[in-house]
């Protein structure tokens, strides 16, 4: 069986000789599409590692990453990235963000009016339409992030790759964010990777949860599947015993099998 | 390093001046402006408002003019005192009172009025700064991006930059056997240095999550080119910009000394030659008052093109 995205025993050393530090060791994941998975794992973990080496931002050492019969080598706008924070260019308002990628990613393929009324349709997706015209510093870091989701989500990609991208909010812009994700993923049917280190956030949006060993050389340690039903009600969640018994699993496998190295050092 | 050193004092002293606050609000100068105001919703309606208002500007206006006031007082006494060598402030307006009133006079040869002299130096600096401006932000741009380029002519631009500006002269006019090319020359070599040298250093800092951003979208040399590297370099270019100004103003008057011809710089030197002291004072309070305005006008520049850059 040929998957979507499949992630073919990665390894990934950094350096070489003496200093080397070998982070990844044999991952792999098979993806399918409109299948939306969570890598979660104590920080150091590498986590970051997989979701750069899927973007095409760092290179494999051995291993392969293969995204819809083709082998990732290098970044491109087919495997858009969300990243942690936001990384608007701040010297170009909110619809210049995302007309950048717009333009760069359709040339030739829309017209400049298509182009056009495709970002103002993206950024009204993630309820942005009210600040087409401000610049990053301007605006809030929910709506911040929520540009770089319009940003990412406006190149269409085959895979969405999201590295913890509600990490810097406060807890309940990162809650409203989360469902907006959530409705937006439903709608689009986009196939997304993403890297957390919350696991209500994990159990929460995802179909599959990975669950990383720690490093050095981290590997997969357990792939979780939440067979939740959608769409996904925050609040009924936390009196469902299915949401809990998953979120429990999460947890125990984070704090009793895979401890955080810097806690048992203290 | 002295790069840094050299952006950081004068964002130091921009902000002292209470004109810059007043004329080219910062990010946090209208921040602050706006709670100060945050009480009074309707300034007109107020005549609070218009109080406090008018105790600031008094706040901002009144030092300056009582340290000024101060400062000529203290000369005006010193040189009317026996013996006293340099003209008092009354003295220097009465000897240049023509000089001021026609600064447009034109009666042949060097014999021409304050605004031209002044205007011949700028023409002056406006082309080697040019010249200094495009050379100096191509090679920061070369020096920022490859290491092996910095490797090699960093040491050159150590070296070089410490030259005083008037020891290029004679070599120049070697060079160019003409008066005017040498001058523009010596205000090229003298501004380039802080130009090459933050621009460089402003590549070097662009944040990579701009870099990945520009890979993941694809984008060519060119366009990372406009659309990335330039905007994200420009505070550290224009910090740049505005101290290579300053030392081409600063050359100029020098350089124009020893090359002759209509120009501030030889209006000092030929007034000294005359014993005119007090056509040298106000020569020099042109010449301070021009180069605070080309200052100005280049910091006004830089924060108009980076406005939004600097706030994360």
């Amino acid at each position: 069986m040929t998957s979507y995205l499949s992630i073919e025993h990665v390894h990934k050393t950094f350096g070489v000789g003496p200093t080397a530090s070998e982070v990844l060791r044999d991952v792999d994941l098979h993806v399918d599409r409109s299948e939306f998975i969570s890598i979660i794992g104590h920080s150091g973990c590498g986590k970051s590692t997989v979701l750069n080496i899927v973007a095409g931002l760092l290179e494999t050492s051995t291993g392969a990453v293969i995204l819809d019969g083709r082998e990732v080598s290098k970044p491109g706008p087919d495997r858009s990235v969300v990243f942690q924070n936001h990384s608007l260019l701040p010297w170009l308002t909110v619809r210049d963000n995302v007309g950048l990628a717009v333009d760069k990613t359709f040339r030739g393929k829309k017209s400049r009016a298509e182009r056009r009324e495709w970002v103002l349709a993206t950024l009204e997706m993630v309820g942005m339409s009210h600040a087409l015209d401000k610049r990053p510093d301007e605006i809030s870091g929910g709506m911040k992030q929520r540009v770089g989701i319009a940003r990412a989500l406006a190149m269409e990609p085959k895979v969405l790759l999201m590295d913890e991208p509600f990490g810097a909010l406060d807890a309940l812009t990162r809650a409203h964010l989360q469902d907006e994700v959530m409705r937006i993923q439903s709608d689009l049917g986009n196939t997304v990777l993403m890297v957390t280190h919350d696991v209500d956030e994990a159990v929460l949006l995802s179909d599959r949860i990975v669950m990383m060993t720690n490093g050095p050389a981290a590997t997969i340690g357990q792939v979780l599947d939440i067979d939740l039903e959608r769409p996904r009600d925050r609040l009924a969640m936390a009196g469902n015993p299915e949401y809990n018994q998953y979120r429990a699993e999460v947890l125990r496998f984070l704090h009793e099998r895979h401890r955080n190295p810097e806690s048992e050092a203290a | 390093m002295g790069a840094i050193l050299d952006r950081t004092m004068t964002f130091g002293s921009g902000r002292e001046r209470p004109a810059v606050a007043g004329a080219t609000p910062q990010p946090v100068a209208r921040k602050a402006a706006t709670t100060a105001t945050k009480p009074r919703k309707i300034p007109g309606a107020d005549p609070g408002a218009w109080g406090r208002r008018l105790r600031h500007t008094a706040a901002v206006v009144v030092p300056p003019v009582i340290v000024t006031a101060l400062f000529l007082l203290i000369w005006e006494m010193m040189a009317s005192s026996q013996g006293a060598v340099l003209p008092a402030p009354s003295q220097v307006i009465t000897d240049t009172w023509d000089l001021i009133v026609n600064p447009f006079y034109d009666h042949g040869g060097n014999d021409v009025g304050m605004a031209w002299q002044l205007l011949a130096s700028l023409e002056r600096v406006a082309y080697g700064y040019a010249l200094a401006v495009v050379a100096g932000i191509g090679l920061g741009v070369l020096v920022g991006q490859s290491t092996w380029a910095m490797r090699g002519l960093d040491p050159l631009f150590q070296v070089l930059r410490t030259v005083p500006p008037l020891a290029w002269l004679p070599i120049s006019l070697a060079a160019f056997q003409a008066s005017n090319p040498s001058a523009i020359f010596v205000i090229f070599i003298t501004a380039i240095w802080p130009i090459i040298i933050n621009t460089s250093v402003g590549i070097r800092n662009i944040s990579q999550d701009y870099v990945n951003v520009a890979r993941v979208l694809r984008l060519n040399g060119f366009e990372y080119f406009t659309k990335i590297m330039l905007p994200a370099a420009a505070p550290y270019v224009f910090s740049g910009l505005r101290i290579g100004i300053g030392l081409a103003w600063l050359a100029i008057v020098a350089a124009e000394m020893l090359i002759g011809g209509v120009g501030i710089g030889f209006f000092i030197w030929d007034a000294w030659n005359a014993s005119m002291l007090s056509d040298i004072v106000l020569a020099l309070v042109y010449v301070g008052l021009v180069g605070f305005f080309l200052d100005r006008l280049v910091a006004i520049v830089g924060n108009w093109v980076t406005r939004g850059t600097q706030a994360g």
